[in-house]
């Protein structure tokens, strides 16, 4: 096989806040066309873990490491790392005061420099993708969840990041729409796209991911292969945790 | 003269009527421009007092941040903490003897409604400010806005949305209060009134009449605002866009409108 690139290295992150440990030194390489999930039991840091990667929190110590350079000075600003690593967030977060084709728009324009037609452009070529272009002036509180989380999808790769991260990004729907996001999310992986998911969905995880990663403690408790992972975990603390997850 | 309740307002209307015209068009400038200057110092100093303090700041930084903070702390405490009847009085007479500034009347009067007003909103849009879900300014972060961008793209529109009530209230406020400058003889409404009624000594009738004027003005800036805020909040439906605008040169068919409430 050849040697995968390495995009992101994740070195000996600790996040501590106030007196609680958090994260206790995580370290993680993310190649290009990993899709990474990340599972572990509710407040073990997984939120954490993905915020620290795009300095939504600062790290406590360790290091991110972008295509080998400390990632805070890899760019101009950290803003401009910021576009590279895109960011799905439970809640979506889409901005309300924004149509759907402005949610995609504004961050290309504002932070990239593009005009408003190359900008229209790309933002449709990603509404198409997640099949949300007819709704590009409908205001986010006019779409179901499921409908929110894929326009957040959208406008995430409307700059084209070379890695996204998703924090649960089906946990606040309703169930009959957690398919429509997750087909959004395979069909993503298909293509290629580098993605780190935390995540509760465990047949995703399985079926989708090339690598599973559970935290436990603010340390990674086990990780590897989905296949290998969930019909063999061979730390104790992964067999408790999958027990608890029916239909595997 | 004449005999009746009715017939004494008549009376008064046809003959003061100027005066309460001239009284009410003094009310109206300074409510109106004192607010809108008001907001101003509101938003600027609701602004500010948002401003986070990023512990990777400089030292400098902080301190200089922390000091203007104070200061603003002090300035919405000391308005607000006092009436603005006394205010007008402090400033005008104030100027008069200790800087021998003799400004008018009608100076005085917009100086201290735009001060009080500043003070009041400055804590509205604070907490308009604050109000609005942090994951807001997360997603504006997350896809590489700065602080300013974030402000200005994404919190301050929904902050200001959420001020518009409290803008409309701060107005018929003024409108009502700005009778307190009498104190100063400035020639509003109320001023107006009293010396139309000191004439024949029908201080009933001009002061209903006066009482109808005030409410025709609050009433009136009441529902305008309304109107303004409905229009800013747009259409509560939108067009679906059957196929695609980029593909077609003449744009989009609208479809039927999809209604779809809170
Ligand atoms: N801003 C914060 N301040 C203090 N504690 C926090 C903060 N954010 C998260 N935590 C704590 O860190 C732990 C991990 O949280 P989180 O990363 O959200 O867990 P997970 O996403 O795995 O459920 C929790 O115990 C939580 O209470
Ligand atoms: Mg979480």
């Amino acid at each position: 096989m050849a040697e995968k690139e390495l995009l992101l290295s994740v070195q000996g992150l600790q996040k501590t806040f106030g007196e609680h440990v958090v994260l206790k030194g995580i370290s993680m390489d993310i190649c290009k066309g990993d899709v990474i999930c990340i599972i572990g039991p509710s407040g073990c840091g997984k939120s954490t873990f993905i915020r620290c990667i795009n300095f939504l929190e600062q790290p406590t110590d360790g290091e991110i490491l972008y295509r080998g350079v400390n990632a805070k000075k890899a760019f101009k600003s950290l803003p401009i790392y910021r576009t590279k690593v895109g960011m799905v967030f439970q809640q979506f977060n889409l901005f309300n005061n924004m149509t759907v084709l402005e949610n995609c728009t504004v961050g290309q324009i504002k932070v990239q420099g593009k005009g408003q037609e190359e900008a229209r452009e790309n933002a449709m070529k990603y509404l198409r993708h997640v099949d949300m272009s007819a709704y590009i002036n409908a205001k986010p509180y006019q779409l179901s969840g499921g409908q929110k989380q894929r326009v957040a999808i959208a406008r995430a790769l409307a700059l084209e990041p070379e890695v996204l991260l998703m924090d649960e990004p089906t946990s606040a729907l309703d169930p009959e729409m957690v398919g429509e996001v997750l087909k959004v999310m395979g069909d993503l992986a298909k293509e290629g796209l580098t993605m780190v998911i935390v995540t509760h969905e465990m047949a995703f995880a399985r079926d989708v991911s090339t690598k599973v990663v559970m935290l436990n403690d603010g340390v990674i408790g086990e990780q590897g292969d989905p296949g290998e992972f969930f019909s063999h975990p061979k730390t104790d603390r992964a067999k408790e945790f999958l027990s608890r997850f029916q239909n595997l | 003269m004449p005999e009746t309740f009715f017939g004494w307002v008549l009376f008064l209307v046809d003959k003061y009527g100027m005066i309460f015209v001239k009284g009410a068009g003094v009310t109206l400038a300074l409510a109106v421009v004192g607010t809108a200057i008001g907001c101003i110092i509101g938003l600027i100093v609701g602004i500010i007092q948002t401003i986070p303090v990023d512990p990777e700041d400089s030292i400098f930084k902080k301190v200089f941040v922390k000091i203007i903070k104070w200061f603003l702390d002090a300035y919405v405490e000391v308005f607000r903490g006092t009436p603005m009847i006394v205010q007008a009085m402090v400033f005008y007479y104030g100027a008069m003897s200790m800087f021998d500034i003799d400004m008018s009347p009608m100076f005085a009067g917009f100086l201290v409604v735009s001060i009080n007003t500043g003070a009041y909103m400055a804590e509205t849009v604070r907490g308009g400010i604050d109000s609005i879900d942090p994951g807001q300014k997360e997603a504006a972060v997350a896809i590489g806005m700065n602080h300013m961008q974030t402000m200005r793209c994404v919190v301050l529109p929904q902050a200001l949305r959420n001020v518009m009530p409290q803008l409309g209230n701060n107005l018929i406020i003024n409108i009502k209060d700005t009778s307190v400058l009498n104190v100063i003889s400035v020639t509003e409404l109320y001023f107006a009134s009293k010396s139309a009624a000191g004439v024949y000594y029908r201080y009933f009738e001009v002061f209903f009449v006066t009482c109808v004027v005030y409410f025709i003005m609050t009433f009136t800036a009441s529902r305008l605002l309304r109107m303004w805020e409905k229009k800013m909040d747009g259409p509560a439906d939108y067009d679906l866009v059957n196929f695609d605008p980029m593909m077609d040169p003449c744009g989009a068919v609208p479809l039927p409108k999809v209604k779809k409430g809170h």
